[in-house]
């Protein structure tokens, strides 16, 4: 039994426990930088649906309101920030199809894990350019 | 005798691993992540054919009976899928007592804005 006035039973002074290596001392990997893309375009695609409602709304309450709202996405802020979102999309669209392969216990050796990594980047950035590519074009060119 | 010493040893096991009602939030993230790959695919291709038209045929386009299904069915799945995927981030970074008030906050804000969401959609499908 010991008894040295510690309550834990453990015979060295208190003292501070070793935290485990956290996110500023390790260098940035393409893996840990996808996971946290992933988290960080969820949230933002959280904030483009609360877009979505608005711009759903102000459809039913008319041409007025669906009009101010096409003008705020039309400006420069709200095109830069609909580029934002298309990225987002496709990043997070691309990064949760590779979560539910890992689901299905495929791809986990370090080599398909970069290639599936950067497979994701190459097709985000290919889908996003793509997709205001074609926007652009059935819409007209801005002029 | 203790009453729950009748109950078999699995019943009284279940429930009380790691997981507890993890499990069905991890699932529930797949089956709406699942849901929302077509779901998404089908609004992003539409709204890029949409591109430029004017309000009148964005109405006519909510209003087809397929449009109105797959947009109503992506709100429901979008705003699940936000809920569930937002709780998590908060279980990670919020360790006061402000957690379960952002939980909550979290939860019927989806829930409130899906609904806001399905409204409007059937208002313009279904409105004069």
């Amino acid at each position: 039994m010991i008894k040295n006035g510690t309550t834990d039973g453990n015979s060295t002074p208190a003292r501070p426990r070793p935290l485990s290596p956290n996110i500023q001392i390790y260098r940035p990997q393409l893996t840990s930088v996808l996971s946290i893309a992933n988290r960080i375009t969820g949230l933002i695609l959280s904030l483009g649906a609360v877009g979505l409602v608005i711009w759903l709304s102000a459809a039913a309450a008319g041409p007025q309101a669906y009009g101010v709202v096409q003008s705020v996405i039309g400006s420069w802020a709200g095109q830069v920030a609909l580029f934002g979102c298309t990225f987002a999309f496709f990043l997070h669209l691309c990064g949760g199809i590779r979560h539910l392969v890992w689901d299905t216990v495929h791809g986990f050796e370090l080599r398909s894990i970069y290639i599936s990594g950067w497979t994701v980047v190459g097709s985000s950035i290919a889908l996003t350019v793509t997709a205001w590519v074609i926007s652009l074009l059935v819409a007209g060119w801005p002029q | 005798m203790n009453l729950r010493s009748f109950r078999s040893p699995l019943a009284r096991a279940l429930g009380l691993g790691s997981a507890k009602s993890g499990f069905q939030h991890w699932w529930a993230e797949r089956v709406s992540a699942v849901a929302l790959v077509p779901l998404c695919l089908w609004f992003v291709v539409s709204i890029i054919a949409h591109a430029g038209s004017d309000y009148l045929v964005f109405i006519a386009w909510i209003r087809t009976p397929f449009a109105t299904s797959c947009m109503i069915l992506m709100l429901i799945a979008l705003f699940h899928h936000s809920a569930l995927g937002l709780q998590v981030v908060i279980e990670d970074y919020v360790h006061s007592g402000a957690r379960f008030v952002a939980i909550m906050a979290v939860r019927l804000g989806c829930y409130g804005l899906a609904v806001i969401g399905i409204i409007a959609t059937l208002h313009i499908a279904l409105g004069g």
